[in-house]
């Protein structure tokens, strides 16, 4: 962990150096938002990552996994002729360097690789993207009232899935290199090394905005919670009752990667597209001969919600898929609180491991009902 | 790393109207490259996506045994964008096949076991696939009795018949079929529901059967208790699934059953994986 330090005056030649050697990302005013609200793009020769941004409606996962991506091309065949399907030209993409990403946003890629880097398949768009990508990180100082990100096991500091970190100061960006790719990336940037001064102000930083942060919905009791029990419970339909499947949250999640693939022609020529899709809606699950699964509203919400805090949990080993970002509790329009699903969902867990604790010590038939 | 959504380049060798309605097709495919059609290498019940340029992609079983290599079939049911576009096609055309996808049926914990399987409708076509590698001289021995119930609405909606009546004719397999209802006063097989005839006709476990059943939800629904009542526990009765899917692989999200993904996962449980799963299929 070496310190570096950066005088604002200094940062937009350093990223202009840095596009010598390396593609860059970063959030940029939205030139296409009345409110010029901030999003996550590649950058243009002249153009400096915005560093005193405070929070993105979207996520920055566009830059790993685009909102519409070409898996190939081809050609339409016509008259019984054969016609060939060709690669995507995206395998052939610069080294990305996001700069400014804030750290739960970088977890929450390793989150998404899980998915796309299976023991048996291997995602070439996302996964060469993930494995070029540098990731130099802005502590999140100016926190949200709806960011829980500590309370998911990461935070506005979280160095572990980041290449450098940075943080802002009045005349100053300063922070740490953490990686070898961190450590080239500075190089190219010429960051100036910074000194143990730094390193203290750091520390100092991330203590005062944890502190700041509000507690965190508790979610203990879900891991050793019985799926079935946590799924058949009867207060989902009353949790959902409100939630019109818009899918803002899914949209605007960082770790949500579902995705549709399409066909789109012009011409003869064609592509296979994939395109981020929504767990919301009902034709996401409907099966060709109209039966659907999860027909009833409250059944897609409660999906993504069990996805989120058991399935994924349960698959994977390495906690829930949820980095406490805070943007769906932002975006919502009708007001649902991951946070409130969350508390809901453990108090039931915590209640059923309770009577079944009781129920071990000799309770009564009730509670063996109740826990079974 | 190789593309797993690129498709391989097939061409379409014949089509054969299955059924009196036209509603079903069966497709058979030869593959483009020598390359490709070895590097499809598939087990019975696994599945792939036909892929036509322009249209879509759809997840189908496959109905052809590896034994009948290099030609792969599929037979498909005219319902969607992909579907009825597939049934406008001629011999010869031109499309893609991705796979082979899905776990298939377990082939070693089959091997040894008197098998009964159970068919309804459409959903016939990969256990015609195990159906016709399990009768090849080289296999037969591997399985002990083989029972098969099948059942259509009526004699003109059963498929492969052909196929069936040989099977029947050869004596290495006891095939049980049979049609809701019909008007033939000939007719040489059973009539009556598949939960019905399994019960007069399927073998009792004896705890080394196994059940492999496919078909509509209605027909999965009654047959279960009449498996019980014939001695066959949750983990020896198999099924196979068929949730949307986009990808086949495993990442695109939608066909999960809890944490389950039918596509990868899947498509073929045994009852007691899926009696641990919130049963959304």
């Amino acid at each position: 962990m070496k310190p570096i330090h950066i005088k604002k005056e200094a940062f937009g030649p350093a990223m202009a150096k840095a596009m010598e050697t390396y593609a860059v990302a970063g959030p940029v005013p939205d030139r296409e938002d009345a409110k010029r609200r901030h999003l996550f793009r590649c950058l243009e020769k002249g153009e400096t990552p915005d560093l005193e941004y405070t929070a993105t409606q979207l996520s920055p996962k566009a830059l790993l996994f685009p909102q519409a991506e070409t898996m190939f091309r081809f050609k339409v065949p016509s008259g019984g002729k054969k016609a060939p399907f060709l690669e995507a030209e995206s395998f052939k993409e610069r080294p990305l360097a996001v700069v400014g990403i804030r750290p739960y946003d970088a977890r929450a890629f390793d989150m998404l690789t899980l998915n796309f880097d299976s023991k048996d398949y291997k995602d070439p768009f996302f996964l060469k993207r993930c494995h070029q990508m540098v990731r130099v990180g802005l502590a999140d100082t100016t926190l949200k009232d709806t960011n829980f990100s500590t309370a998911c096991g990461t935070g506005p500091f979280d160095t572990t899935a980041l290449d450098i970190l940075l943080a802002k100061t009045e005349d100053a960006y300063i922070g740490t290199v953490i990686t070898a790719k961190g450590k080239s990336f500075a190089a190219a940037a010429g960051f100036e090394a910074g000194s143990a001064e730094d390193t203290k102000a750091l520390a100092r930083m991330k203590q005062e905005a944890e502190s700041r942060m509000r507690p965190g919905p508790d979610f203990s009791a879900l891991a050793d919670a019985d799926t079935l029990d946590l799924h058949g419970e009867d207060h989902w339909a009353r949790l959902a009752f409100s939630c019109i499947n818009c899918g803002s949250c899914t949209f605007s999640c960082p770790t949500c990667w579902c995705f549709d693939i399409q066909d789109e022609v012009t011409g003869n020529d064609g592509v296979r597209l994939r395109l981020w899709d929504t767990c919301m809606t009902d034709l996401y699950s409907a099966h060709a001969s109209g039966h659907n699964p999860r027909q009833e509203r409250f059944k897609r919400f409660r999906n993504r919600f069990m996805h989120k805090l058991k399935y994924f949990p349960d698959k994977y080993g390495q906690g829930i898929m949820c980095v406490g970002c805070g943007r769906c509790i932002d975006n919502c329009p009708v007001g649902i609180d991951i946070r409130t699903i969350i508390g809901e969902m453990n108090a039931k867990a915590a209640g059923a491991a309770k009577a079944a604790g009781t129920a071990k010590t000799g309770g009564t038939d009730k509670a063996t009902e109740a826990a079974s | 790393m190789t593309n797993p959504y690129h498709p391989y380049p097939v061409t379409i060798r014949d089509i054969r109207t299955e059924t009196e309605d036209k509603s079903l097709k069966t497709f058979t495919f030869v593959f483009d490259s020598p390359e490709d059609e070895s590097a499809f290498d598939f087990t019975c019940g696994q599945f792939a996506m036909l892929s036509v340029q322009g249209v879509g992609e759809i997840p189908i079983g496959i109905a052809s045994s590896p034994t009948e290599k290099p030609e792969v079939k599929f037979t498909v049911f005219n319902t969607g964008k992909v579907t009825s576009h597939l049934h406008r096609m001629k011999a010869g055309d031109a499309m893609g096949i991705r796979g082979p996808l899905g776990n298939g049926f377990p082939m070693d914990r089959l091997a040894g076991k008197n098998i009964l399987i159970i068919g309804g409708g459409f959903a016939f076509t990969t256990l015609r696939s195990f159906i016709e590698s399990a009768r090849q001289p080289e296999n037969r021995h591997r399985f002990k009795n083989i029972d098969v119930v099948y059942g259509a609405r009526t004699p003109g909606m059963l498929l492969y018949r052909d196929e069936l009546a040989a099977w029947e004719k050869s004596g290495d397999i006891n095939v049980h079929i049979t049609v809701d209802a019909t008007d033939d006063q000939d007719w040489p097989y059973h009539t009556g529901f598949v939960p019905a005839v399994t019960e007069r006709c399927a073998p009792a476990s004896d705890g080394n059967t196994l059940a492999i059943v496919c078909g509509p939800p209605i027909m999965i629904k009654f047959t279960r208790p009449v498996l019980r009542d014939l001695g066959y526990r949750d983990e020896d009765i198999l099924m196979s699934l068929e949730n949307r899917m986009k990808c086949g692989i495993g990442m695109c999200g939608r066909c999960n059953i809890g944490r389950e993904l039918v596509c990868h996962d899947g498509p073929v449980f045994t009852l007691a994986e899926l009696n641990g799963t919130p049963g959304e299929f």
